[in-house]
């Protein structure tokens, strides 16, 4: 594991991509492997074309223990052995690098495609055959009486677009494969192509996944101001702490809410769904737009709390929390809701492990991961919020872990409010460092956000890979579901919330 | 039960008014912009200029979102045989084809207690063969752009077609990516144009309202204030 520790690796401090080392194919899977079985997490698993038709795969793994990352590379040509049989949470990783990068994880247990498209991130001079964008193998199960049941990509609601393929018998969910890649747009090749126009990489960023805003730009900021040795503001780190936990805020309630929605429980759910809007009209006042754009910026935040906004938002956050006591009592209490949620989609501790769940799906299994704790960075390095647990790892305890992160989310802000530093909001942001790597990490309130940049010599950006939350916890939904009644599936996938545009990218 | 009445009693009734003196924005809200610009293109970012804090832009026809003037022409009722068809009852379908999930996140907002679309005979269905027409958000990405088509097919003629969103009128700000189009005008005929990355509730609200003719179009020429 030593080969993985880089001095000054940490989350938002950049490294000199030479330091990085390039390990033998065999070594490099048994880094990742050993690293994994010592309790490490593979954050992130990418390919950056290099030349002489070579890809450059690189791992990027968290040791939450110490608060410190790992990097480790290898250099791959249109094929390499698969680790996922070894290090399941890389299952998808590979998919997404034989997709991407038209390198080939051979002996992968899986190897579907991820999102649908041809390869954005092919060695110069390459071709490869394109993929037919319609074709897809699902998994299917014979006999008497099983069935199959699809829904999508067009849902019922007003539902980004996704697949679901049940196989059933009778109400009785057996398995669940969901095929992704509808909201394909081509983040990654964008974020490169605009890496050194700041003000359109961060528009495309904080369009990653439209309701984590703050999570996404401030990922992004993150990596960018890392590279660039930008001066970090007290304040702006501040306010953009307040933001995210706003935005957390935001969407922990509107989920109780959709959960209470799907049980049919419609008060809570109507209580709730205002009290979200609430949220996002206090970020409108802060930054102009309900989701936060235009506010988390390179150099700090582009709007500054006044003392005048800064009081207002303490007032109606206080009030806010003496409204939702008694609707989540309501929620929580009432026993033909808890009826509903209790013991369905469960997921256990050991799947999180294996697959690196993260957010609130993990918290929900009694693991305690969670960035701002620990990878701490910005206002969370001074002001800590306790991790918000539960154990039973089913709707129940994935609704009781927002209902906790709900709370403290409102102390969080309304301490802050409080106590702002004094200073500039935002500094100037210079120009990226030549040749260097940075990793960005945020809790956003579906779990961790991973942002890696990497610069060429020009200080251009190189390589940008994006990690969603979702682009891990899609799995755990699929696997929460067997054993399920076909019924219970959208108050089981209102538990996740899970993103099709972050996933999709 | 008793809990259930005393929480009900304290909630009030949260519905704001509309149209009327619901539309309170606050100092920042990014509103149609000052200058001359294509709203359509737009991402309301602060970085590209000056904005009033009104809401309404959503217009009849692609043009009428490029303004030179900071003066719209906001978008004009149905004509008449169709008005009377859909004016107390539109069902609408969403087709979400290559979006972030932040206009479809202001349409769910539409439906709850506060922007209560129902009340204006305005609702979202389950399926293309019960809707008069649908809401198009996403840039119309290669992976849904058969499946926007199959749906649009599928909706029982005359149909409306409403494209919300920056992504949905121009490709947002994703537009240069070879995953995404244009956005809907390339593939569909639109009715109505909704700008905004995304779209406040009221935006797309008034859009529609102007569309039924429950929003008389007398002052169609406004300038931001």
């Amino acid at each position: 594991m030593s080969s993985l520790r880089k001095p000054g690796l940490r989350n938002r401090r950049a490294i000199p991509w030479g330091t990085v080392s390039v390990e033998p194919m065999e070594r490099f899977r048994e880094s990742v492997a050993e690293a994994v079985a010592g309790g490490w997490r593979v954050a992130s698993l990418f390919g950056m074309p290099e030349e002489h038709d070579q890809t450059r795969l690189v791992a990027i793994l968290a040791d939450d223990a110490e608060g410190q990352l790992g990097v480790t590379s290898a250099v791959a040509g249109d094929r390499y052995p698969s680790l996922a049989m070894a290090v399941p949470q890389v299952h998808g990783f590979e998919r997404e690098i034989a997709e991407q990068c038209g390198v080939v994880p051979e002996g992968h247990p899986w190897l579907k495609p991820l999102r649908r498209h041809p390869p954005d991130h092919l060695p110069p001079g390459r071709r490869v055959a394109l993929p037919d964008r319609e074709a897809y193998p699902f998994f299917q199960m014979a006999g008497e009486e099983v069935h199959e049941v699809a829904v999508g990509p067009v849902h019922a609601g007003i539902i980004e677009p996704g697949h679901f393929r049940f196989q059933a018998h009778g109400e009785q969910v057996l398995f669940l494969e969901i095929m992704l890649g509808y909201q394909h747009r081509g983040v990654e090749p964008l974020l490169e192509r605009v890496g050194g126009d700041r003000e359109r990489g961060v528009l495309v960023a904080e369009s990653i996944a439209g309701d984590t805003v703050i999570g996404h730009a401030g990922a992004y900021c993150g990596a960018i101001e890392a590279l660039a040795r930008s001066r970090k503001t007290p304040r702006g780190q501040a306010v953009r702490g307040i933001a995210l936990e706003l935005e957390r805020l935001a969407n922990h309630i509107g989920d109780l809410g959709a959960i209470a929605a799907d049980v049919a429980f419609q008060p809570a759910a109507a209580y709730l769904g205002r009290m979200r809007g609430d949220c996002l009209n206090l970020l409108m006042t802060l930054s102009g737009n309900r989701y936060g754009r235009g506010l988390v910026r390179p150099g700090g935040a582009a709007f500054d709390l006044t003392p005048a906004m800064a009081g207002e938002m303490r007032d109606r956050l206080q009030r806010l929390g003496e409204e939702l006591d008694p609707v989540l009592a309501l929620l929580f209490e009432t026993a033909s809701v808890q009826a509903r949620l209790e013991g369905v989609g469960v997921v256990s501790r050991k799947a999180c492990v294996e697959y690196g769940f993260v957010g609130p799906v993990a918290r929900a299994c009694e693991l305690p991961r969670d960035v701002r704790h620990d990878h701490p960075w910005g206002i969370f390095r001074f002001a800590h919020i306790p991790v918000a647990t539960a154990w039973a790892g089913d709707v129940l305890a994935r609704a009781l872990v927002r209902r906790v992160e709900i709370h403290r989310s409102l102390e969080f802000i309304v301490e802050q409010l409080g106590a702002l530093p004094k200073g500039p909001a935002r500094v100037n942001c210079g120009p990226l460092r030549p040749n260097e790597m940075a990793v960005a990490m945020v809790e956003g309130w579906r779990g961790e956000i991973v942002h890696v940049v990497i610069t060429d010599d020009g200080g251009r950006v190189r390589r940008h890979k994006v990690t969603d939350p979702s682009f891990h916890n899609w799995t755990a939904l699929a696997l929460a579901m067997p054993g399920n009644e076909i019924s219970d599936f959208p108050v089981c996938n209102k538990s996740f919330n899970l993103s099709y545009a972050g996933h999709d990218l | 039960m008793l809990t259930w009445l005393r929480t009900r009693l304290r909630e009030g009734i949260r519905t704001i008014r509309f149209p009327g003196n619901g539309a309170d924005f606050p100092e920042r809200f990014r509103g149609r912009p000052a200058g001359s610009v294509d709203l359509g293109a737009c991402l309301f970012s602060p970085e590209e200029g000056e904005y009033s804090r009104d809401y309404r832009m959503a217009a009849s026809t692609r043009p009428a979102l490029v303004v030179a003037t900071g003066e719209i022409e906001l978008a004009r009722a149905l004509d008449e045989r169709t008005r009377k068809l859909f004016r107390r009852s539109l069902r609408l379908r969403s087709v979400v084809a290559g979006s972030c999930n932040g206009c479809e996140a202001e349409l769910v907002a539409l439906g709850n207690v506060v922007f209560d679309l129902a009340r204006f005979g305005v609702q979202f269905v389950a399926s293309p063969r019960h809707a008069d027409g649908i809401v198009v958000t996403g840039a119309v990405n290669r992976n849904m752009r058969r499946a926007l088509e199959l749906t649009y097919e599928a909706v029982p003629p005359p149909k409306l077609v409403i494209a919300v969103g920056a992504c949905a009128i121009s490709g947002g700000p994703f537009s240069g990516s070879p995953e995404v189009g244009g956005g809907v005008g390339d593939v569909l005929p639109v009715d109505l144009w909704v700008p905004g990355c995304p779209p406040h509730p009221l935006t797309t609200l008034d859009g529609l309202l102007r569309l039924l003719g429950t929003i008389e179009s007398k002052e169609t020429i406004t300038k931001p204030s």
